[in-house]
């Protein structure tokens, strides 16, 4: 029987629609690497792959010294396959915009002192997502320039502090010149500075634990508008250090143990029009340190078991503290100039010993946090052996009856009776 | 000699004082423990009662004690007995009495309350009594008047609770531009009371003494040879007012 004219319409119309439906996820095919699948190594599934498909590498042992994407690929470990630097090489390098990198165990980078050799670098990227990966001996984790829109989450950053000499540790996470950034529930140890940023705006930092790093837990300078909320910063070398920076928001952030003659919980140089809220500051040296900062606001933190809970210098002014908790440390507030051009109020003060006779929870007479020998060990660091004798006491005392060193306008007028 | 020890202590004993300061002692280490929750902030409070009231008692104590029993040491040394055995029965009889009451007053509260570095507190105490004790020794026996005696006890514990420290200060202040931790080690070695409270307080609040100089201290106390070469010194401290009492008792013309 002949087919007639509409039949065989409709059957070219039904091959074409099946032409049609194949071709579209042609572009995003996934290709397989492992021992027993159809692609043995990385760079030959790169090589063969079309922008859009998802490379699915197999457990296994994975040495292919650099890998350079420069195509927007969807690369996906699975069981943490580890991908091993041999000591020398940067393990990935990405190019491309939309790259995905996610389940990868990434190992053994080389080091250097010309190049920032990472296990993940990122050049001029857009939209790239570095999601739970492992990173052990690691020189420098992730590294990203110039790049913005990108997500980094889940990462357990190890770096190779202790196993290499200190000039060979590199920066957990390394950001230059980048711009909306998300970095969030990572955990960094073992780097150089945990989190680095350089230039990186309108980026938001939160969950993030960085502890035990050689320097700084997290370090930026030059970073306008960024946010950080909920992170750990623990037992760091030197704490954590922001420099040349407005529009800073803290939130919700612990800085804790960061021991040391030049650490600080956080040093704040340069810091302009910044919120820092809610944050807990226990046994630091230095709980804050600022310098030459302005219109900071510090609102509702907790500063416990520092040795000095705020350093405030003379060059900072127009800062605001208040509603803050100062409790066991062993000194409130210490600074270095005789005037005082910050406002304290409301905070609440354990070593407060005035009265509150109208019963409206705010003490009648104001708290001078600053005291004669916090001065004296802020002039003279040796002297802080003479803490808690009985001299130092006595001087205390006469400089609270009768105060002439310490200034008289850095106090708090209207201190809380209660913790807040 | 145990037979004249006994007698003196008799005698201590017999006078009540050291059964007040044991009480007194007893009642402030209770109210203090009782005030503040944390135990920790307790010792640290005690620490000035440590420092400051030990050693006074401890001091004015022993010359007054000393002074009082003259008579009865003339009569001792009438007969014919070693003055040696005369001057460490009379050292033995009041540093037992004090270390007593000490340890009733504070140990014994301290050891059932606990807290942080408790026991470096009991030891030290205990060891700044004895020195104390020694130092008033050689207050008294230098002097046959009663009231230079007292005198000299209080200049003895002004200048190691007061007066050093201040120098100290002004010696800081003065050299502030150099290197200073090692100098302070030895500025510290010099005084027992700051020994004891450097040693007591490393191991109560480590955030106190940091910054470098604090980190040098902790680096040298912090070791099992610092507590050791601590607590040796203090014993030394305790020795060495006592034989230069004793030298100079021995030769006395009494």
């Amino acid at each position: 029987m002949e087919p007639t004219v509409p039949r065989m319409l409709a059957a070219s119309f039904l091959v074409s629609l099946f032409v049609m439906i194949m071709s579209f996820p042609a572009g995003a095919i996934t290709l397989s690497v492992g021992q027993q699948q159809s692609f043995q190594t990385i760079k030959e599934a790169v090589t063969a792959a079309h922008p859009g498909d998802t490379i699915l590498v197999y457990p296994g042992n994975y040495r292919e010294g650099n890998i350079l994407i420069r195509k927007s690929l969807v690369l996906i470990g699975r069981d943490y396959p580890v991908l091993d630097g041999e000591d020398k090489y940067e393990i990935i390098t990405v190019a491309a915009t939309d790259v995905v990198i996610q389940g990868l165990h990434l190992v053994n980078t080389g080091a250097a002192s010309i190049n920032d050799i990472a296990a993940i670098k990122g050049l001029d990227v857009k939209r790239m997502k570095i999601l739970n990966n492992r990173f052990d001996e690691t020189f420098f984790g992730i590294h990203l320039s110039n790049s913005s829109q990108c997500l980094i989450e889940g990462n357990m950053l190890k770096g190779t502090a202790g196993a290499r000499a200190e000039q060979d540790v590199g920066n957990g996470i390394h950001l230059w010149k980048s711009d909306h950034i998300t970095i969030r529930n990572n955990d960094v140890t073992g780097h150089r500075d945990g989190i680095y940023f350089e230039f990186v705006t309108r980026s938001r930092v939160s969950g993030n634990f960085s502890h035990q790093n050689l320097r700084y837990g997290l370090h930026f300078m030059f970073s306008n508008d960024d946010e950080y909320m909920d992170n750990t910063f623990q037992n760091n070398g030197s704490g954590v250090a922001i420099m040349y920076t407005k529009g800073v928001t803290m939130v919700g952030n612990r800085f804790e143990g960061n021991q040391g003659a030049a650490s600080y919980g956080l040093l704040l140089k340069d810091i302009g029009d910044s919120r820092i809220e809610q944050c807990q500051f226990a046994r630091n040296t230095v709980g804050i340190y600022m310098e030459g900062s302005s219109r900071c606001i510090l609102k509702d933190n907790t500063f416990r078991e520092n040795g000095w809970a705020l350093k405030i210098q003379a060059s900072c002014d127009n800062n605001t503290l208040t509603r803050n908790n100062f409790i066991a440390n062993t000194f409130d507030v210490a600074t270095n100039g005789s005037i005082s051009l910050n406002t304290l109020a409301g905070n609440y003060w354990d070593k407060y010993e005035g009265y509150d006779l109208n019963r409206d929870g705010t003490g009648d007479v104001p708290y001078h946090p600053v005291s004669l020998y916090g001065m004296i060990v802020e002039k003279m660091p040796t002297s802080v052996m003479l803490w808690r004798s009985f001299l130092v006491m006595l001087l205390d005392r006469a400089e609270k009856v009768v105060p002439a060193v310490t200034p008289e306008n850095l106090r708090d007028d209207s201190p809380s009776m209660r913790m807040l | 000699m145990i037979r004249i020890t006994k007698h003196a202590l008799y005698d201590i004993l017999r006078n009540r004082f050291v059964l007040f300061y044991a009480v007194f002692l007893m009642i402030i280490t209770f109210s203090l423990f009782s005030l503040d929750s944390d135990p920790g902030k307790a010792i640290l409070s005690l620490l000035n009662i440590v420092l400051m009231v030990v050693p006074l008692v401890s001091i004015i104590f022993t010359t007054i004690y000393f002074f009082n029993s003259y008579e009865f040491i003339e009569l001792l040394l009438s007969q014919p007995i070693d003055r040696k055995v005369i001057f460490f029965s009379e050292f033995l009889a009041i540093s037992i009495a004090l270390s007593a009451a000490y340890l009733v007053g504070v140990g014994l509260p301290v050891l059932l309350l606990g807290g942080q570095g408790a026991l470096y507190m009991l030891v030290s105490g205990l060891l700044l009594t004895w020195v104390f004790v020694s130092l008033a020794f050689a207050a008294s026996v230098s002097t046959r008047d009663k009231a230079r005696g007292i005198g000299m006890s209080l200049l003895f514990w002004f200048y190691f609770s007061l007066i050093y420290d201040g120098l100290i200060l002004y010696l800081i202040y003065s050299f502030s531009d150099y290197p200073m931790e090692k100098l302070t080690l030895a500025l510290i070695s010099l005084n027992p009371v700051d020994l004891a409270r450097i040693v007591i307080l490393l191991k109560l609040d480590i955030s106190a003494l940091m910054g470098y100089t604090g980190a040098f201290l902790k680096n040298f106390f912090g070791t099992g040879l610092g507590i050791g070469y601590s607590m040796s010194l203090l014993v030394a401290w305790s020795l060495i007012p006592l034989l230069y009492a004793l030298r100079k008792f021995l030769r006395k013309d009494i």
